[in-house]
């Protein structure tokens, strides 16, 4: 087990641990793989640069997946994340290790699971509010630096921190749009998505129905049905994008070389072949063959048109509730040795913020979506509802 | 049978910007290599592309000039290949929706007017370039060209010659260089084209086969490729010589051949995508607007009112309208001295001179128009002499400066006292009998000396006339 990829022994005072993802000057980044084994970027993200400023210091490099991709980081070059039987993230390892908060690349839900299963608070936030300048790209068009802590209170306070709008991102939206957080007052089940969850999830999706009512919010319940469709067009869109990004790493510029090479075919081959993981080629294919001519309309574009039928869809759910209620993951119990092609099934609950770019905030086990921009008050609800749960 | 060609060019043109198109890194030709490099057009993670506004100016700008319809929202996708001077094996560029398509180009050739049709014109990044190290036998990669903005002009299969294509492409370099687009220069590789080609009987409306011949920089060049291709191809029609196959060749001009490129280096699927990362570029009235009106008059309307209005030569007509930044001074310059002639010589001849001097072309040309027609002004009203005018001009190249005041500095304004005039007259006189005498023998060359010597001595600070008169009467009366 290797929870720090690289650890920043002389941190001292309100330590923040950052996901393998996440670049910095000082530290490797090696986002998981062989690949970048080693890499030291020329320059800090955005998110790094602001939490120093604010006074957090780096307590180090947590392990991911193969770039963030798999839902239990069992695809890393550094080996599975966890194997000890409780702690089930990095993340949550390194805030019971002393750290104030951890940020992550969250790409395809990693982070939200890892909150789940451990009992920790995670946001992923608006796509857009938090500058995605200096990390490792993976799946562009979703992905969101993520806030881990073990309080809603130790989230939002980093949330603050790091949210803002960056000249660097070209995604990056003004911070008017952010404003100021409007009381969540109904909240809708999703039905749909919770049937086929285990006993013990199914139990915490009523005790946060529990907390809500204790807290005055009106608890409604939808089916939702149209959100399996989310899971299938982020796996068209995440391994398409992936499959492009990745393509830089071809052994010419920076990271792996094989050593066995004549011509630059070779170079390019053999470089790939031997750095990348498994689970991480198969994404490489999947993602090239839904971008190739034959199949781009039949997939790829259909992923696309999915993806603006759910915005359409969430749009007219928060004209009658302002958050739903789901699961984040089908079973709270660790497992290990999991197939990690369960991060092509078990996506089922945490694509629909990613492809959306709605924001998301797990606690107590269960997620929470909202309207875009609601970031803070899904947060402030998830505080009351933890009040509720002591 | 008679057969005729069927021409296509895609065009690739460079545009005049002073940083690449998604990072900050400069675009200028001739730097060391690699030192107009970032982690962004090194294809490091974690850079995102921010769209340089000023490309996407230039871009409609383009398609303004070629009569094209701008997409009010335009966006950036990606192209996927694998080569080494491609850093993220991908290049941004425009599939989807590019700033603009539908346009016309108008050319002139022995055979009269013509219309070409433009497809599309897509902005583009540049690649980087591979140079071969020929003692370590090795390949080196110099991403200074990487990111650099294109443009992608796409013309229809409207041209049917070598005549037609360097009148194309003569013409698309005069109206980009007339908005400022681009340099246009082929010779730094920022003008290239891709040339497809096919033949058919003539009359047919059904096209042959098409070869496409890749990344032609000489209009010498494209004109033997397209001779050869035309000829290559009615030899296999005719003769059956070989059976044409849709490809990519290579242009060998040493040789004076081309050549099928390996299947390996042309075939693929490049596998494009809307960049997630770049949001689409919606561009409003105000922004539209504000491009239309910064659009220049066509190079051929500017030369008939130089000629109808200003009452100019065709000559120096011809001559101003060769460049933007010569009719843009040209302009300033009549507007503050009023007298074109004056205007058009002095740029014509003085300007052109010390721009060759120091190996510059019209187009750079940086000379403030309004002070080039002070210091006309000047020189009209008697106040600096020729001479000393043109000492003025060399150092109005060097800085921005004011003519009036640098000719005070200098001591360069004519002096109108006519009592000092007369004095350094007669100095010169005494001290000169011989010269009076050739001249009272009739001998008109001595006048000359002896004015010559009065000018030196005033420093040409002195009305011409003013002093030939003086002169005369002060020789007359000895
Ligand atoms: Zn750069």
């Amino acid at each position: 087990m290797k929870l720090y990829i690289a650890k920043n022994e002389g941190a001292v005072g309100k330590r923040i641990a950052l996901d393998d993802m996440i670049l910095t000057k000082d530290l490797p980044t090696a986002a998981g793989s062989r690949m970048l084994d080693g890499y030291m970027s020329l320059f800090d993200a955005t998110v790094v640069e602001k939490a120093m400023a604010a006074g957090y210091a780096i307590d180090g490099k947590l392990n991911v997946g193969e770039f963030g991709i798999d839902l239990m980081g069992e695809t890393s070059y550094y080996g599975a994340i966890a194997t000890d039987g409780h702690l089930v993230s990095a993340a949550a390892a390194a805030i019971e290790d002393g750290a104030t908060a951890v940020l992550s690349l969250d790409v395809n839900g990693a982070p939200r699971r890892a909150a789940a299963q451990s009992g920790t608070v995670c946001v992923k936030p608006t796509y857009g509010t938090v500058s995605r300048f200096g990390t490792v790209p993976a799946a562009c068009s979703g992905e969101c630096v993520a806030v881990t802590a073990g309080t809603a209170a130790d989230c939002e306070a980093l949330l603050d921190v790091v949210a803002g709008y960056d000249a660097k991102d070209g995604t990056s939206l003004p911070d008017a749009l952010r404003g100021e957080a409007k009381p969540i007052r109904r909240v809708a089940v999703l039905t749909a998505l919770t049937d086929g969850v285990d006993a013990e999830t199914v139990a915490r999706i009523e005790a946060a129905k529990a907390a809500l009512s204790k807290n005055g919010i009106e608890v409604a319940k939808i089916d939702g049905g149209e959100l399996i469709a989310a899971r299938v067009a982020w796996n068209i869109l995440m391994s398409a994008e992936l499959c492009n990004n990745v393509s830089r790493y071809d052994g010419i510029k920076y990271g792996y070389r094989t050593p066995s090479y004549k011509t630059i075919d070779e170079l390019y081959t053999n470089s790939r072949t031997e750095a990348f993981g498994a689970f991480l080629k198969t994404v490489i294919l999947f993602g090239s063959e839904t971008l190739s001519t034959d199949t781009y309309m039949k997939v790829y574009d259909q992923a696309l048109r999915v993806r603006r039928v759910l915005v359409e869809y969430f749009k007219s759910l928060f004209e009658t509730v302002d958050a739903v209620l789901l699961p984040a993951c089908s079973t709270c119990a660790y497992e290990e040795n999991v197939d990690p092609e369960l991060a092509f099934t078990e996506n089922l609950y945490t694509a629909p913020a990613s492809v959306t770019g709605l924001p998301a905030v797990v606690f107590g086990g269960v997620q929470l979506i909202g309207d875009a921009f609601s970031d803070k008050a899904l947060l402030q609800l998830a505080d009351l509802c933890e009040k509720e749960g002591k | 049978m008679k057969y005729e060609t069927v021409i296509g060019l895609e065009v690739h043109i460079e545009m005049a910007t002073e940083s690449k198109i998604f990072c900050s890194c400069s675009a200028k030709f001739g730097a060391e290599q690699n030192e107009h490099v970032c982690p962004a057009c090194c294809g490091m993670p974690g850079m995102l592309p921010v769209v340089n506004r000023h490309v996407v100016d230039l871009g409609m700008n383009a398609g303004m000039m070629l009569n094209c319809h701008i997409n009010r929202t335009t966006t950036f996708d990606k192209k996927s290949y694998y080569y080494p001077d491609l850093p993220s094996s991908y290049q941004t560029t425009q599939w989807f929706a590019p700033v603009a398509v539908n346009g016309t180009v108008t050319i002139e050739t022995a055979n009269g007017k013509k219309d070409i049709r433009i497809k599309q014109i897509h902005m583009e990044e540049d690649a980087g370039k591979l140079v071969h190290d020929d003692w370590t036998d090795t390949t080196l990669v110099d991403f200074n060209r990487t990111s650099v903005p294109l443009i992608e002009i796409v013309s229809q299969p409207d041209l049917s010659s070598a005549e037609e294509v360097v009148a194309y492409l003569e013409r698309l370099r005069s109206l980009l260089r007339f908005a400022k687009v681009s340099e246009c220069r082929m010779e730094q590789g920022s003008m290239r084209c891709d040339v497809n080609l096919s033949v058919r009987p003539e009359g047919s409306d059904k096209l042959g086969v098409r070869t496409e011949m890749k990344n032609m920089n000489s209009l010498s060049a494209i004109v033997r490729a397209i001779e050869y291709e035309t000829a290559r191809h009615i030899d296999a029609l005719e003769n059956g010589t070989e059976e044409l196959v849709q490809e990519t060749r290579r242009w060998d001009d040493i040789k004076g051949k081309s050549f099928a490129m390996r299947n390996k280096e042309t075939a693929g699927d490049y596998r494009y995508f809307p960049d997630p990362n770049v949001m689409p570029v919606v561009i409003d009235d105000a922004w539209y607007d504000s491009i239309k009106a910064s659009l220049p008059e066509f190079p051929e309307v500017k030369r008939a009112r130089y000629i109808d209005a200003y009452g100019l030569s065709e000559y120096d007509a011809d001559m101003l309208t060769q460049s933007r930044a010569l009719c843009d001074c040209f302009e300033a310059a009549y507007a503050e001295c009023k007298n074109a002639k004056e205007a058009a010589n002095w740029l014509i001849s003085d300007c052109m001179n010390i721009l060759n001097k120091s190996q510059k072309t019209a187009d750079q040309l940086t000379l403030d128009g309004k002070a080039l027609g002070e210091l006309i002004l000047l020189v009209l009203d008697g106040k600096v002499g020729r001479g000393n005018a043109k000492k003025i001009l060399i150092a109005m190249f060097d800085e921005k400066l004011d003519p009036a005041k640098y000719a005070e500095e200098q001591g360069f304004i004519v002096s109108n006292d006519t009592g000092a005039i007369e004095a350094i007259v007669k100095t010169v006189v005494a001290a000169d009998p011989k010269s009076v005498a050739d001249y009272k023998n009739g001998k008109e060359k001595a006048l000359m000396a002896l004015f010559g010597k009065c000018m030196r001595e005033l420093k040409g600070n002195c009305d011409p006339q003013v002093l030939q008169k003086l002169l005369k009467d002060t020789i007359d009366s000895l």
